[in-house]
């Protein structure tokens, strides 16, 4: 590969590359992510290269494969530019005749995407509620550039955010644009990324420094960090360049969670095509600058990726916090001053260089600038990636973006922030979105994982299971977390399990407030969220459980039975679906459940085709 | 000298202190489980904590790793800091409650019942022996391994550690086993923590070679059974 000694190479090397390309020519983008890949994405991709092949259309449509673009619900989908139509749920059959009706210029109305309340087709990506209703700076990249061509990148813009930051030669510029952005850490806790940086960099001279990227990013049900990771890994390696021209600092680590293996297939080839075009290494684009990032794999324990755990697992041992402080920023790796960022702060630094403070700080609300990227799942109708501005309603991402529930029942809350995050209940759905509303109600932004829950989701059980997930996952080091969650857990089971009384209540309270005040790190310090949360806004459904062994939701075990109702038409799809033999009764006549031997596992309420069956 | 408020009295202790080391220093009590003076501070059992802070941002914080800073204001007797130490004392008694330390600590806080249900564990985790087998005994015979509800104390794999001198080190430091260690069933004898000890000595003079501090000998009560 061609190795670039100066700014100037690096320009003349761009401008050649945007100069040669054909924007005219149709392009057949897929998205292929491990979700893309996961739902087919790659044998849709084989078909579209054999076809191509074998119609001899190398040269009229082009294909690039790229990383996920954001809407799950869809996938494996295909968009086709210039145009901008947007196949979902493409299959092999269809994806032929998609490459043949590209080569012609036509569109296949028949596979296009139906809009679920009206009917009526949409053809163009940006026409979809999913689409339309965000500010998508970081994942409209996912879009366009393929994650293993650094050309590709290089061709939208990249790397020269580098070299504007390179050419004004004063490291404090960097920092002042990112000060002014007002940008916030994506992790969570939202401390000013500037501010960290200043830190850094006023740190002693002639002290070693390492800018760490988190990417262990653990929350059930988020995937933005794997997302931006696969789909555009050149952006984060842009950001840390920046950052360490900024900050002085030499060293670089990518901390990625080996669970996460096509990220860190794409970040490893990222990284060498960077170093062969002389963007990483030894005197950067000959400007004297040096950095060099180095790959540490996660494995695979949720407290890594506080930032004193993530720095002992980096430098080897037991992955374990330590009580702060000192702060990472005084004594990190190796006790040298290091910087944590999260994987979406990263990839925005390249945004904020490139279009200045000012105009990135004009996204969002004030002390909450730009856009976060959500991951909307759960009940609900459109799951995906988000990306919105920051100061958004919940409303807004729920109904408009996410289009409502996904079944009948009504959405009844959100949950924000993974495992220490909390449940928002839908009368405060105008809630913004930003860092400070958000742990105002309780909760908190997190890494931005959105769960959304309707009425068939029991509170207790929430709660419940992300204490289990939370008493797993601590460390175990400090005795108030370690025996906290897993108390806080045991008093929860008795609860869904009807043996709870008023007084498990209180004790629960507080035993949640001491383990909010007293644990060691970040993780214990949230770690009561869900159930404060759940606490504050259904306490309603707790007492349910303690005073009337009821569960409004259906969903805890020991306080629900299943009857069957008058609808029932006689069909035996119940009797044959049921695991345990418990359900009786003559065909063409209503069923009974024997409660002795039923195990309420809902087998047979699935095969109903008739609401005949009732859980009360 | 560095100037802070403890309790409201101004106070000033040498560079370097931490705030532990500070009200300790004059004569406030401040409880602990997982601090000795000459093991590097842990800050594992929370019971040293101590509200930092004013208005908002007043936060607990464990005094035995918080650095005395200038112009602190430490309260280590506000209400708060009382509600978390009875409740941690409570989880200690619902875990732990054969241990005389944890039971004199917790009648000295007037915590008379715990509300949880009852378990009867070995073992605090509170490292005192990992620290003290590494930094004073020089071996790191034993080790934390394992994380949340699993996580426990022993030697790798399991087998008897090649380093350990069987000194004892480790059951003489032992907050939570004071009792038990005088037990005379080989399988109860000891806690987690020196579980992979093998009898430190079968007569009284070899005993004298290995620094053993135990008074009795766990070992020689065991072998006088059998």
């Amino acid at each position: 590969m061609l190795k670039l000694k100066s700014l100037d190479d690096f320009r003349t090397l761009q401008d050649r590359l945007r100069t040669g390309r054909d924007s005219d020519i149709p392009t057949i983008v897929i998205p292929a992510g491990t979700c893309g890949q996961a739902s087919g994405a790659s044998d849709i991709i084989r078909v579209a290269k054999r076809e191509i092949l074998a119609k001899e259309l190398t040269g009229k449509v082009k294909l690039r494969i790229t990383g996920c673009h954001g809407f799950c619900q869809i996938e494996p989908s295909v968009l086709i530019e210039p145009a901008r139509t947007v196949y979902p749920n493409v299959g092999l059959k269809e994806m032929a005749r998609i490459v043949e009706a590209v080569a012609k210029g036509e569109v296949l109305t028949d596979l296009l995407l139906k809009d679920p309340q009206t009917g009526e087709q949409i053809e163009k990506q940006d026409d979809l509620p999913f689409f339309s209703k965000q500010v998508r700076t970081l994942l409209d990249r996912n879009e366009k550039v393929d994650p293993i061509r650094v050309y590709n990148y290089l061709e939208h813009g990249g790397y020269s955010s580098l070299v504007k930051a390179l050419d004004k030669r004063n490291p404090a510029w960097v920092i002042e644009q990112v000060k002014a952005s007002g940008l916030r850490g994506r992790g969570g806790a939202g401390f000013p990324t500037g501010l960290k940086w200043e830190m850094l960099a006023k740190q002693p001279n002639g002290r070693e420094k390492f800018l760490v990227c988190n990417a262990d990013e653990g929350d059930p049900g988020a995937y933005m960090d794997r997302s931006v990771l696969e789909g555009n890994p050149h952006s984060i390696i842009e950001g840390m360049l920046i950052g360490a021209y900024g900050t002085g600092s030499k060293h670089g680590v990518i901390y990625v969670r080996n669970e996460y293996p096509l990220a860190i297939k794409h970040l490893i080839i990222a990284l060498r095509q960077a170093s062969e075009l002389s963007l990483l290494g030894e005197n950067i684009l000959g400007t004297g600058f040096s950095f060099d990032i180095q790959i540490v794999r996660g494995a695979g324990a949720f407290v890594c990726g506080e930032e004193t755990a993530l720095i002992r697992s980096i430098e080897g041992k037991m992955g374990e916090p330590r009580q702060r402080p000192p702060f990472p920023i005084q004594k990190g790796i190796d006790g040298k001053p290091t910087a944590i960022n999260n994987v979406e702060t990263w990839a925005n630094i390249p945004v904020i260089i490139d279009s200045e403070a000012e105009a990135f700080a004009k996204t969002g609300t004030k002390n909450n600038s730009g856009t976060k990227i959500f991951s909307l799942v759960g009940k609900i109708r459109n799951t995906g990636l988000v990306e919105v501005p920051m100061g958004i309603t919940i409303e807004e991402i729920v109904y408009d973006i996410g289009g409502g529930p996904s079944g009948k029942a009504k959405i009844k809350a959100v949950q924000t922030g993974g495992p220490s995050g909390g449940c928002i209940p839908a009368d405060k759905f105008d809630l913004a979105v930003d860092y400070d509303s958000l742990t105002e109600a309780g909760s908190i932004m997190g890494s931005g994982g959105m769960i959304v829950m309707d009425e068939n989701t029991c509170m207790v059980d929430v709660a419940k299971y992300f204490m289990n997930f939370l008493k797993d996952e601590s460390c175990g080091k400090c005795f108030t977390c370690r025996k906290g969650t897993q108390r806080m857990y045991e008093i929860l089971d008795d609860i869904s399990a009807g043996k709870g009384t008023p007084e498990h209540l209180d004790l629960l309270e507080e035993l949640a407030v001491v383990v909010r005040d007293t644990t060691m790190c970040g993780l214990g310090q949230t770690a009561p969220n869900p159930v404060l949360s759940t606490l504050r806004y259904f306490r309603d459904e707790y007492l349910e459980h303690i005073e009337n062994k009821r569960c409004p939701a259906g969903v805890c075990r020991e306080l629900i039975h299943y009857s069957i109702n008058e609808n029932c038409v006689g069909c035996q799809a119940c009797v044959k679906a049921c695991p345990e033999g418990a359900i009786t009764g003559e065909k063409k006549q209503p069923h009974t459940i024997d409660a002795d031997k039923c195990i309420k596992c809902g087998a047979c309420r699935s095969v109903c085709k008739f609401e005949a069956v009732d859980v009360t | 000298m560095i100037n802070l408020v403890i309790n409201g009295l101004n106070v000033s202790v040498e560079d370097g202190s931490t705030v532990l080391e500070a009200a300790r220093f004059l004569g406030f009590s401040i409880p602990t489980l997982c601090h000795v003076d000459g093991l590097s501070p842990y800050g594992a059992c929370r019971l040293c904590v101590v509200e930092i802070g004013e208005g908002p941002r007043a936060k607990l914080v464990s005094s035995c790793t918080y650095p005395a800073e200038e112009g602190l204001k430490v309260r280590t007797a506000s209400a708060r800091v009382i509600r978390a130490r009875k409740m941690i004392l409570e989880l200690l008694l619902a875990s732990c409650p054969q241990s005389k330390t944890i039971q004199d600590l917790a009648a000295a806080h007037d915590v008379r019942q715990q509300r949880f249900k009852q378990e009867y564990e070995d073992c605090i985790l509170c490292g005192l022996c990992v620290r003290m087998c590494e930094e004073q005994m020089m071996a790191k015979a034993i080790g934390f391994r394992g994380r949340g509800e699993k996580r426990s104390i022993g030697t790798p794999f399991d087998i008897k550690s090649d380093v350990c001198r069987l000194c004892g080190a480790c059951m003489y430091i032992c907050p939570a086993c004071q009792l038990r260690c005088t037990y005379n069933e080989p399988e109860k004898a000891i806690c987690g923590a020196c579980a992979n000890l093998a009898p430190p000595c079968v007569e009284k003079d070899q005993f004298d070679d290995m620094m053993c501090y135990m008074d009795p000998c766990v070992a020689c009560e065991i072998q006088k059974d059998k």
